[in-house]
């Protein structure tokens, strides 16, 4: 049995949970060590799931099929818009923007007017998402107690107002605790992910017990479903309703920013930018996990309480109920509870924060009270402010859940809301990407947008619950058939949600469009359309301070600082921006454009920027900049950055013209070099024998006495290194002529056979000499190719004697072969030689690079002869190379292309 | 005493030339024909002077030249480096690493002859 101080005493202990996770957060925060981490961040998003979420989804599954996920498919989607919110941020964190009403109401010139208008509609369209909470949170404790013969009575008769009363008091424990009115709260934050994190755990747990302790898994439920004809038509898509499913994307991702506790969450409450990576993937990934026993736990439902006529809202509950699972169902009331307050807290915080600074502010500083107490400390203020807008907001709700909450389900309460802050969109948007958007046309656009949403969703909700006349819906105001309120102009067959999005923001983007190109802006809306659309170029505040010019005094408004901040951050806060500076005391400070901006953007983290505007206005003698004065300053901020980029532009033209350039000339230097090499090495390759040439001549010529045999000796010496040097000269002049393209070539028809046939001949003694024995194999005629015959013949000599020179005395063998395809003759010499590594290989074709150059043996040759032939050869069409391994000599091979067949 | 001369080169026309120079000077001599049988001849025959030519197998005579000066116990040998590059970058780089002399290929054998018995003081 479930009593009903248990349930107290276990709210309690969650809620006082919830609250030692604030303060821990809240200490940690002002130690400087804050705990919102990406996941805390992506986590603290969750708070989108409320007990609408818990409750509804399953109920809206009963009824809707797989429309439910239509709720979760909109914030996925919007959320991989990561620039569209990175922006928001940004603008936010810049101009420190403390609510959805003062980022709008800032981007249009910081309009009062404005910020009250969305603050207005957001209480408003957010009430009955509040009264959703306090309907869940009593629909849950009804449950329980239904099941237990327990009677509480006495407090029972009106349980939701003592939740109401609770939550309201808790949200002021949470939210407003701090004196200091920032507009950040970090234990809130993390108090909000803690609380995701418990009913997602809930959720799952339920699913789970119903899933696979009271059905046999997830298959036995949908086989079981789709037994029934009833059930199984949840399970199908039905294209015909693609139109509200649309509808349901749309403004379900539209909700995920604008609804205040979601803007709050995601813009407001961001530490670091790079959080949104993480919650990008790991948000979408926690809707999944708290949607996957959705349809399992409808399903389950309907199959076991077939038609008894338990709410589907509560099946949550009363599936463990019935199998009698408490705890489990107590577990699950936490995690509604947890889902709920979440919600609430945010919620109020975030509205309490517009009501505070939209509504109450403007009408506090015009007031003469508020201007006869200069001296008053009025942080206090804001705060008891805040706390009185809390109470309200929850008694506004707790009145709509009285007047008009029993006639909806959840969802249809959710959605409510859900179209009321969509009408935010064209003025955000349009605000951040659209400079002419204009103060006008947002207001217009708001106006329509909210009028429509007023008589085709909200009225209609009332009259369905018989607070008011229903004529309006049913027969058209005034009994005009083309203004029934859910078939406007005759738009029928939409459901009421698709009907509501599909005119009202059709009137709101028409107005806000056609409004603010019929309109002019002001100078500070003009300066603020820039800012925020051009907030990643903004870097400096340069054209922020030129764009303010007149008289201040440090002391008033270091004294409106102490008034609304309290003495002692506005002196912190001073101290930093002094450092800011470079000044050691913020005494010393003139008060300069900066110093105004400074003080009116922390004005605006405490009542909003619309506020902030005034309060600075009047301590100040500002000179009015016209709107042509305000756009010339903007316009040349424009130029100097359209001229800086296109000097970056310049630049780097000048980088790549540089590094090709620079290439160039390296690739020249390497050629200078390269013939600076060719040149030394010819220099030493010709000097070296004309050095024994020179130093034996001078001898025999100085010492006429000098031994016959020496004489002999030396002369035979000179004239051997005069050969050498010849045939060097020869070469390199051949080489030259052969790279310059300037050689002679006589081209015949050349019988390759009986070349080499000559070639072997005419080497046969250096052979014989050696030792070495020259095998041939090669055809009786041909073939013939087109080719050089001396030139060709030089290839083979160079072969025939390279292998003669490398190969062992006496053991040598050197083997020749002539062979050939349809395609080409091919020619091998091979050798029995010592071979070549893979490296050498490649460089014996260069030039002066001769093989054997680390052997102690000096070899004989100029070191051009392959350079040689392979040039000629290359230069009939041919190839010339070598395959070789070390110690298992060499195959020279070389092709020559037979002519094409004679068509 | 006679002074001895080392010979570093491995073409053997040019060691033949230099071998019958330097005898006919009076030198004792021993040849070698690349950097390392060089090294090897030097701690053996113990020259009082080394003609080293550059461009070797195995080890270039800068190499050995490099080899040679950083042995204290050779600081009194006396090294000319012959050369059949005839850059500058080649002379300084020579004298650079520790030469006594550079002459460059090919050379007067009347100035060569002057120029070595003036290194080692024999007239």
């Amino acid at each position: 049995m479930i009593s009903g101080w248990l349930v107290a005493a276990l709210s309690t202990f969650y809620l006082a949970v919830l609250f030692a996770v604030a303060r821990f957060g809240d200490a940690r925060a002002d130690a400087g060590k804050s705990i919102i981490s990406a996941n805390v961040y992506a986590l603290s998003l969750a708070v989108y799931c409320t007990s609408w979420t818990f409750f509804g989804s399953v109920g809206r599954a009963t009824s809707g099929g797989l429309s439910f996920l239509t709720i979760y498919i909109g914030p996925t989607l919007m959320l991989m818009c990561v620039g569209v919110i990175l922006k928001m941020i940004r603008i936010s964190k810049v101009y420190r923007i403390t609510s959805i009403a003062d980022f709008i109401a800032s981007r249009y010139g910081k309009s009062q007017l404005l910020a009250g208008l969305v603050t207005v509609i957001a209480v408003i369209g957010v009430v009955p998402y509040i009264a959703l909470q306090l309907k869940a949170v009593a629909a849950s404790l009804n449950v329980l107690f239904q099941q237990s013969d327990h009677a509480l009575l006495p407090w029972w008769l009106d349980s939701t107002l003592l939740i109401a009363a609770v939550l309201a008091l808790f949200t002021i424990l949470f939210g407003t605790r701090h004196l200091d009115a920032t507009e950040r709260h970090e234990g809130m934050v993390a108090a909000v992910a803690f609380e995701s994190v418990v009913k997602l755990v809930a959720f799952i747990a339920v699913g789970l017990f119903v899933t696979y302790g009271m059905f046999g898994g997830l298959s036995d439920i949908f086989q079981r479903a789709t037994e029934s004809p009833e059930l199984a038509r949840l399970l199908q898509l039905d294209s015909s309703r693609a139109g509200t499913w649309t509808a349901m994307i749309l403004l379900s991702g539209l909700a995920i920013i604008f609804l205040p506790r979601q803007f709050q969450i995601i813009v407001v409450e961001n530490v670091d930018e790079s959080h949104l990576k993480r919650a990008v993937w790991l948000f979408p990934l926690y809707l999944l996990l708290i949607n996957v026993f959705v349809l399992p736990l409808a399903l389950g439902g309907l199959l076991h309480f077939n038609g008894q006529g338990f709410n589907p809202d509560t099946f949550v509950l009363t599936l463990p109920l019935a199998r009698g699972a408490e705890s489990l169902a107590l577990l699950a009331f936490i995690g509604g509870l947890s889902a709920a307050t979440g919600m609430v807290i945010v919620e109020t915080i975030a509205l309490s924060t517009m009501v505070c600074n939209d509504l109450v502010m403007p009408f506090l500083l015009r007031s003469t009270w508020l201007k006869t107490e200069k001296q008053q400390d009025l942080s206090g203020l804001l705060i008891g402010i805040r706390r009185v807008a809390i109470v309200l907001i929850l008694l506004l709700g707790y009145i709509y859940f009285r007047a008009a909450g029993e006639a909806y389900a959840l969802v249809g309460i959710g959605l409510i809301s859900f179209a009321a802050v969509a009408q935010f969109a064209p003025a955000m948007f349009g605000g951040m990407y659209w400079k002419q958007g204009t103060r006008a046309g947002a207001v217009s656009g708001l106006l329509a947008g909210f009028g429509i949403w007023l008589y085709t969703l909200l009225l209609p909700s009332f009259a369905k619950s018989g607070w008011i006349g229903s004529g309006f819906v049913e027969q058209g105001l005034f009994g005009i058939g083309l203004l029934k309120a859910q078939a406007l102009f005759g738009l029928s067959g939409l459901d009421e949600i698709s009907h509501c999005l599909w005119w009202s923001l059709f009137a709101n983007i028409g107005c806000y469009v056609a409004v603010s190109l019929n309109s002019k802006p002001d100078a500070v809306e003009a300066s603020q359309a820039e800012r925020f659309v051009d907030i990643f170029r903004h870097a400096g505040r340069d054209a922020d301070a030129r764009l303010w010019r007149g008289n201040a005094s440090v002391e008033a408004l270091v004294g409106l600082l102490e008034r609304f901040l309290g003495p002692l951050r506005a002196r912190q806060q001073l101290a930093i921006y002094a450092q800011g500076r470079g000044a050691v005391d913020w005494h010393t400070l003139p008060a300069d454009a900066d110093f105004v901006h400074f003080a009116e953007s922390e004005l605006a983290g405490a009542i909003g920027s619309a506020s902030a505007r005034v309060m600075v206005a009047s301590v100040a003698q500002e000179e009015d900049l016209g709107l042509d004065e305000v756009l010339d300053i903007l316009d040349e901020a424009t130029q100097v950055r359209a001229y800086s980029k296109e000097l970056e532009v310049k630049q780097q033209a000048l980088e790549v013209a540089t590094a090709e350039l620079r290439g160039a000339n390296e690739r020249l230097r390497e050629l200078d070099s390269m013939k600076d090499d060719f040149i030394s090495t010819v220099t030493h390759e010709l000097r070296t024998p004309l050095t024994s040439i020179r130093a034996l001549s001078e001898m025999l010529h100085e010492d006429p006495e000098m031994d016959l045999s020496d004489r002999k000796r030396f002369l035979g010496i000179i004239v051997n290194e005069a050969e050498r040097l010849t045939r060097l000269i020869n070469q390199i002049l051949d080489m030259a002529k052969l790279e310059s393209g300037r050689a002679e070539w006589t081209t015949s028809e050349v019988d390759v056979g009986n070349l080499v046939r000559e070639a072997i001949d005419s080497l046969g003694q250096l052979f014989r000499e050696k030792g070495v024995a020259l095998e041939s194999e090669i055809p009786a005629t041909g073939p013939i190719v087109l080719a050089d015959r001396d030139r060709l013949t030089q290839v083979m000599i160079n072969l025939l004697s390279n292998a003669v020179k490398f190969v062992p005395g006496g053991s040598g063998r050197v083997h020749v072969r002539v062979g050939s395809d349809q395609k080409s003759v091919r020619v091998v010499v091979s050798d029995n030689g010592p071979g070549l590594t893979a490296e050498e290989c490649n460089v014996i074709f260069e030039k002066f690079r001769q093989g054997g150059n680390t052997m102690t043996d000096k070899p004989q040759g100029t070191g051009l002869g392959l350079p040689i032939s392979r040039q000629i050869v290359e230069f009939f069409g041919g190839n010339l190379w070598v395959e070789s391994q070390p110690g298992a000599g060499a195959a020279f091979i070389f092709t020559v292309p037979l002519p094409a067949p004679e068509a | 005493m006679t002074k001895k001369i080392l010979i570093v080169d491995d073409e053997p026309n040019i060691v033949i030339s230099l071998e019958f120079l330097m005898k006919k000077e009076g030198f004792e001599i021993a040849v070698a024909s690349d950097g390392e049988e060089a090294l090897a001849k030097v701690a053996s025959f113990n020259p009082d002077l080394i003609l080293l030519d550059v461009m070797m197998p195995k080890k270039s005579g800068f190499e050995v030249c490099e080899a040679l000066r950083a042995d204290p116990a050779r600081a009194g040998l006396l090294i000319v480096m012959l050369t059949a590059k005839g850059r500058d970058t080649e002379v300084a780089k020579g004298l650079a690493i520790g030469a006594d002399a550079y002459v460059t290929k090919p050379f007067s054998t009347k100035d060569l002859a002057v120029k070595v018995k003036s290194m080692l003081g024999v007239n």
